[in-house]
């Protein structure tokens, strides 16, 4: 059977607070759904770093999400100024978060480092001055 | 072991009028009125008594045993809650108190507080030895303990397996008793004087043991008058009776038991919407420092904030403050008890996952069930009313695909429905009349 579910979020490049809504929202979709935890887990800590990154880096953007039986798809599309160096943003601690979002607890490098961790599979397309899209694949 | 799901918090029918303050109250949305009354769907109920706290008609109460309970023992033994001594004014000697329990016909009385100070003893160890298993989560509220269970499956490990104070409380005080007596164990009744009603559900369905060894839960209110009653005399007679500490009588409130680990790195947090706010933040690994304990109350202020109490929650815990300033620290120590066996503060059985609120009883019949409550979303205003008896349009889309309810339980729907055959009926009509 093939069947699958498609939802749509919207986030916002202004406030700090609200990213994070999307992920929640997925996650508890995907509790309900009886999906095995771990995968769940996975899922929400991958969505959540590539939201905040969206609001740190990317000034907000569009996310879209895929539910099939056997997995989860996860677009992010952000407008933002792009990834000069994408090999380099995936190190470890490499980070150009500006100082006050470091005071707030975050830009310690690792939000693409654990976007690949905890997805089984994942992408970056992005160009300076074009915007960035990720897109992550979580198995079930 | 037997019911997973016994709770204390019932609905008395004839008060309940049908209004939705409870089924807005419930943090996990577990109320619903159908044909005018709350029906509590016990599968999602984790005990917190946030309905009878906010029940105007007060229909929600809580299942508890009563004094009459002590003429079935041949000795009994009071465990206090260190939220009863902050429940009356200008208490100086917390032995007053303990000493007027032994006048309204209890044999004996041990503090929870003091089984509260080895239970921190052996966290404090524990917690140390195990930082693969950093923030570990306290597990003295049955409540917290509950609601991992159902919702945060992956918190599960993270939880402190060892018992709560009330439990080591209920053990010792029966090895106690025995040895004083020479009664057999069953002859003697153990008594929780408990300020709130998640303790009987912890009694008749404990997690993480087989059974509890509590006999018996009763309310702090009930016992309140008797107790004081008696305690102007306990004040002339007073026995030296308490063998607890502040690090023990501290647990009453907020912020008490992580105080008592001597920690470096740790989160306290009280109500039940806060506590669950946590746990989503700590599922979704939001949290970057390094915490190595997370204390959660499920009441505000803590245990002083129990429904079953009689005092404000503040002011209790203001009294609790001062109450303990001139205790010693600890008056429990595990090398005082040489026979001391693992099993009487650890966990003996695994708290598993119990996925209630799943759609469907499968992934591909889930899936389904999801997407029409997707689409049952798009028709429903998204007011949350309550008028349909659910808490929540989804709340009401989800009992829908489960099979407990029907669109037309929206009173929008119906209007709707009801204006569409108004006019297909005015239309017929003019067709008549040409």
């Amino acid at each position: 059977m093939s069947s699958s579910l498609r939802f749509e979020y919207q986030v916002s490049g202004e406030d700090f607070t609200l990213a994070g809504e999307a992920s929640s929202d997925i996650k508890n979709k995907l509790k309900q759904m009886g999906v095995d935890p771990t995968a769940v887990r996975k899922v929400a800590i991958a969505m959540y770093e590539g939201e905040i990154n969206m609001v740190i880096h990317g000034g907000g953007g569009e996310i879209s999400v895929e539910i099939l039986p056997d997995r989860i798809i996860m677009e992010l599309v952000d407008h933002g100024p792009g990834i000069a160096d994408i090999d380099l943003a995936m190190q470890e601690g490499y980070s150009t978060a500006p100082d006050q979002i470091r005071s707030l607890g975050f830009g310690a490098g690792m939000g693409l480092p654990n976007m690949k961790k905890y997805s089984d599979e994942m992408n970056i397309f992005s160009a300076v001055g074009e915007g960035t899209r990720v897109h992550m694949v979580v198995n079930f | 072991m037997s019911n997973k799901f016994h709770h204390s918090v019932y609905l008395q029918e004839e008060l309940c009028r049908g209004c939705i303050n409870c089924i807005k109250r419930c943090p996990t949305k577990a109320i619903r009125v159908q044909n005018g009354k709350a029906h509590i769907i016990k599968e999602f109920c984790i005990d917190c008594g946030e309905c009878i706290r906010h029940c105007p008609h007060h229909a929600k109460l809580a299942r508890r045993d009563h004094l009459d309970k002590l003429s079935g023992y041949e000795y009994t033994v009071a465990l206090p809650a260190p939220s009863l001594y902050c429940q009356f004014n200008n208490l100086t000697d917390v032995n007053i108190v303990l000493t007027a329990l032994l006048r309204i016909g209890f044999d004996d009385v041990f503090e929870v507080s003091a089984a509260a100070e080895l239970v921190s003893e052996e966290s404090r160890r524990y917690v140390n030895n195990h930082p693969e298993r950093w923030p570990i989560i306290s597990t003295a509220c049955p409540t917290v303990e509950r609601l991992i269970r159902v919702r945060f499956p992956n918190l599960i490990e993270h939880l402190l397996p060892l018992l709560p104070p009330v439990e080591v409380a209920a053990r010792l005080a029966r090895q106690r008793a025995v040895e004083r007596t020479g009664l057999p164990p069953e002859k003697i009744g153990i008594f929780f004087l408990s300020p709130c009603p998640s303790k009987v559900a912890f009694m008749k369905s404990p997690l993480g043991i087989d059974k509890s060894g509590l006999d018996g839960v009763m309310a702090i209110k009930d016992i309140y008058q008797i107790l004081l009653s008696h305690m102007k005399e306990a004040e002339q007679d007073t026995q030296n009776l308490s063998i607890s500490g502040k690090i023990g009588v501290g647990w009453g409130m907020a912020g008490g038991e992580a105080a008592g680990m001597i920690l470096d790195s740790y989160l306290a947090a009280d109500g039940i919407e806060n506590v669950i706010q946590v746990l989503e933040d700590l599922e979704d690994e939001k949290f970057t420092s390094n915490l190595q304990f997370i204390e959660l109350n499920a009441c505000h202020a803590g245990c002083v904030g129990g429904v079953l109490n009689v005092e404000n929650p503040f002011l209790a815990k203001a009294k609790l403050k001062q109450l303990n300033r001139y205790m010693p620290v600890s008056l429990q120590h595990r090398s005082d008890y040489p026979a001391f066996d693992r099993n009487l503060l650890y966990f003996t059985e695994e708290i598993t996952y119990e996925p209630v609120y799943n759609l469907g009883n499968n992934l591909a019949e889930s899936m389904e069930n999801l997407k029409t409550v997707e689409a049952l979303m798009k028709k429903f205003p998204g007011l949350d009313c309550g008028s349909c008896g659910a808490p929540t349009c989804r709340a009401l889309a989800e009992d829908i695909v489960r099979g407990f309810a029907k669109e037309d339980d929206c009173i929008y729907l119906l209007r709707d429905y009801y204006h569409r055959l108004q006019k297909s009926q005015l239309l017929k009509e003019e067709e008549n009349e040409t």
